[in-house]
């Protein structure tokens, strides 16, 4: 492939861009404003929780693992969030700390089974996700607990346009960037997903490095989660049925991140989110029929990916030892 | 002999599933100096060289490195050791820089935290020292030429310290322009007082580069010689040898020669070149080459799966197109593929579902008359099994080899294409193998025989056409010798 070929983070802004475009010239012909405030402060607060998310998801895929877990984690962390503030905020900062401390546990199982027992992520996750829909099913036959409303600002107070969870989501972002970036432990999770193998040979304690993807993935979610209590003022065990974990992969997916692993970035899944809100806003705005919806969300997903995985091609293909130019003339023989 | 070699190998034995690979094996490096090891497929020499990656662990022997006694069960261990090797499949990662690829794991910190400044500066500096000045250590590893990739992996091994590089065929995926600045490294190494092992096929090479060559055969070592004191015939005369005869079966009474079923004329595409090949019916052919000379392209490209770009195709007198399998099949083709496992049999399905496989797919025939003919064709071949509901992961490798022929014969091919039929298969098998080859022939299929043995092709074909560098090297007829084939196969014309 040319070395002038564009980036694929680039593209991903590139095809916001388009999206952002697109979106609002149909809006506007429509007779709206995709642009008004109310309408941006839709968009910008679709963004924060499946953000939050997609942030932590984008770790494992680049590990060459999943979480299919992170939505039940959210609703748990949610009610552990909300029982443990109880109404008193003095108690704030302990039920922030206890939500993250059982999602970082929860990640830490799921990665566990992923990385010692050599389980498939797919199963594994799912089975923690399961696992902690039964309990909360059985447990928690509605909301419970009580978020002082100094919490609830977390998820209504917005700076202009921004809501606070949005700012506080790109803040995470940014620092899930540097993380990759400048920290071992993010640089070697690209090594990981590239080629464990490779990754092991050259030094690298995989086991170790997946282990920290899964927990930070799970504390991602119990942020998400704290979102939750923040928005409902409770605890939410029924905000599993959302299906958000399928929202993050997508975001992270539409966002240029391989699910084979080795390749991608958080820029990228920033994008994938803000695509998704965007594209949300304009089917509100739009009024489109809910299903109508889904099939255009689904068919956009599918041609992103199908659009990388031509890219890909190239990059993989044997190499050749005789290109057309230079050959078909000689026989051979001697 | 200096007093004290780099690396000294005493009586190294290894053997897989009790079949030995080497024998007594013995191997000394001295500081400095380029050491080819040399030997036909087979010989032992990549097993050899993975003892000494810590990829294996030898069975017997000792290995000594400056005098001191070491053995490796990780290959880390080699690598910490000093011994860094380039195998021929790549160990960089294509997502990550040179930088990031030279560093992998020991990446330099400052304050915690990755220092990129200090990696890109190293890695200047390393491929500075090379004599390397136009690669950029930001750039992708998966964008970068083959022999460039080598150069980085070159540049790690140096960066570990290592004072032994094993290079296995590291010229394997080189083109003649890129030849050379493999030499200008090698050339470096030396003058850096590191040792190279040189495992390679390409005679020119060996005698261009190497100071001493290591002889393999068999698993044992046959000679170790200062280069001016052989020429490039002794050296293919000591790797062939004299060996122990197999037997092979004669060609069974009325197998007759008859009109051409497989005609390529020029075939070419991005891996081979000017390929022509004619096989008759009732003819065994055989394709010989060295590993990466285009033995399985040429398989591949003639059953459609990287099909010929350039040149012409004939199946029984009539012109193919042939660009896809179920192409191939259509046209009477059958390719009994070199990977069994991976790509000849499902393994955890039954011995009858293997078989009918092809014939389900691709014939339009009832499907009683379908199992009946499945019946016969396994029976034709002395299948041992627990019958056809058993699983064929459970067969012996000579009997799945055998319901990969079933299930094509079942398709009733007029040419068939075998990829390295005989390998993984113990010998007593092999045997079996040879004799259902010899009756394929009978029968009046042309049978395209590949194998990396040269005393397979050597004891069964009637002709031989040999492969070199993705081209036809030379043809040869029944009754010629190993050093013949081994000549062609080394790119020289034959003595």
């Amino acid at each position: 492939m040319s070395p002038r070929r564009l980036d694929t983070t680039a593209l991903i802004y590139l095809a916001l861009a388009g999206v952002v475009a697109v979106g609002g010239a149909a809006v506007a012909m429509d007779g709206g404003n995709l642009f008004s405030t109310a309408n941006l402060v839709d968009m910008f607060t679709r963004t924060s929780l499946t953000g939050f998310l997609a942030i932590g998801m984008t770790l494992v895929i680049l590990c060459r693992s999943l979480d299919l877990s992170v939505g039940y984690t959210a609703a748990l962390s949610s009610l552990v969030a909300a029982t443990t503030m109880d109404g008193d905020p003095g108690r704030i900062v302990l039920g922030v700390a206890a939500a993250l401390l059982v999602s970082g546990l929860i990640g830490a199982a799921g990665g566990a089974v992923v990385a010692f027992l050599g389980v498939n992520p797919f199963i594994a996750t799912l089975g923690v996700g399961l696992i902690i829909k039964g309990y909360l099913d059985t447990r928690y036959k509605g909301p419970a607990g009580d978020v002082p409303a100094l919490f609830q600002q977390f998820g209504y107070t917005r700076v202009a346009f921004l809501p606070i969870s949005t700012i506080v989501m790109l803040a995470l972002a940014a620092a899930g960037i540097w993380f990759l970036r400048s920290t071992r432990t993010g640089h070697h999770m690209y090594a990981v997903g590239g080629d464990i193998d490779i990754a092991r040979m050259s030094g690298v304690r995989t086991k170790r490095v997946l282990m920290a993807a899964h927990v930070l993935c799970g504390m991602a979610a119990g942020t998400a989660g704290l979102l939750l209590a923040a928005r409902f003022g409770t605890g939410s065990a029924e905000s599993y049925t959302n299906l958000y974990e399928l929202d993050a992969i997508a975001a992270v997916v539409l966002g240029g991140t391989l699910l084979l692993g080795g390749r991608g970035g958080i820029a990228g899944t920033v994008a994938g989110v803000l695509i998704l809100a965007v594209l949300d806003t304009v089917f509100n705005v739009m009024q489109i029929n809910p299903f109508a919806k889904d099939v255009l969300r689904g068919a956009i997903i599918i041609a992103a990916v199908a659009i990388y995985a031509r890219r890909q091609l190239g990059r993989t293909a044997r190499r050749p030892r005789f290109d057309a130019a230079t050959t078909g003339a000689g026989t051979g023989r001697p | 002999m200096s007093p004290s070699p780099v690396l000294a190998m005493r009586g190294i034995d290894k053997a897989f599933l009790g079949v030995p690979v080497l024998r007594s094996v013995d191997l000394d490096i001295e500081p400095g100096e380029v050491h080819a090891l040399v030997g036909e497929n087979g010989a032992g020499k990549s097993t050899l060289m993975k003892i000494l990656a810590g990829v294996h662990t030898a069975d017997a022997g000792t290995i000594e490195l400056h005098g001191r006694a070491v053995s490796f069960t990780h290959p880390l261990q080699a690598q910490h050791a000093g011994i860094a090797t380039v195998f021929q499949e790549f160990n960089l990662l294509p997502e990550l820089s040179v930088a990031e690829n030279l560093h992998l794991g020991r990446e330099p910190r400052r304050r915690g935290l990755i220092d990129r400044r200090a990696m890109a500066e190293r890695t200047a500096e390393l491929l500075a020292d090379l004599g390397v000045d136009d690669l950029a250590p930001a750039a992708k590893a998966g964008t970068l030429s083959v022999p460039r990739r080598q150069i980085v992996e070159i540049a790690r091994a140096m960066s570990q310290g290592a004072d032994l590089i094993c290079m296995d065929e590291p010229t394997a995926a080189l083109a003649d322009a890129e030849v050379e600045l493999l030499y200008r490294l090698v050339e470096r190494l030396r003058d850096k007082g590191v040792s190279v092992l040189y495992v390679s096929h390409r005679l020119r090479e060996i005698f261009d580069l190497c100071d001493r060559i290591t002889v393999l055969k068999d698993g044992e070592r046959v000679a170790t010689v200062d280069t001016p004191d052989i020429t490039p015939d002794e050296l293919v005369t000591a790797m062939v040898g004299r060996r122990i005869e197999a037997v092979f079966p004669e060609p069974l009474p009325g197998t007759e020669t008859g009109e051409v079923r497989l005609r390529v004329e020029g075939g070419g595409n991005a891996h081979v070149d000017g390929i022509d090949l004619e096989v008759r019916a009732g003819e065994i052919v055989g394709l010989a080459g060295l590993q990466g000379s285009g033995r399985t392209e040429v398989a591949e490209a003639v059953f459609g799966i990287t099909p010929f770009t350039r040149g012409t195709v004939a199946v029984d007198g009539a012109p193919k197109r042939i660009t896809g399998p179920r192409k191939a099949i259509a046209a009477g083709l059958a390719l009994v593929t070199e990977d069994r496992k991976a790509q000849g049999l499902a393994l955890n399905q039954s011995v009858k579902a293997n078989a009918r496989m092809v014939l389900d797919a691709n014939a339009r025939v009832h499907s009683r008359e379908r199992l009946a003919r499945i019946d016969g064709v396994l029976s034709g071949l002395d299948l041992v099994s627990q019958g056809g509901d058993q699983e064929v992961q459970y067969l012996s490798g000579g009997n799945q080899q055998k319901v990969v022929v079933a299930k094509w014969l079942a398709a009733e091919p007029g040419v068939i294409v075998l990829d390295e039929p005989t390998r993984g298969i113990d010998v007593g098998a092999k045997h079996k193998l040879y004799s259902a080859i010899r009756s394929l022939a009978a029968e009046g299929l042309a049978v395209l025989l590949i194998t990396s043995e040269l005393i397979e092709v050597i004891g069964l074909a009637d002709r031989i056409v040999v492969l070199h560098d993705g081209r036809i090297a030379g043809e040869l007829p029944a009754g010629a010798t190993e050093q013949q084939v081994m000549a062609y196969a080394t790119g020289r014309s034959p003595a």
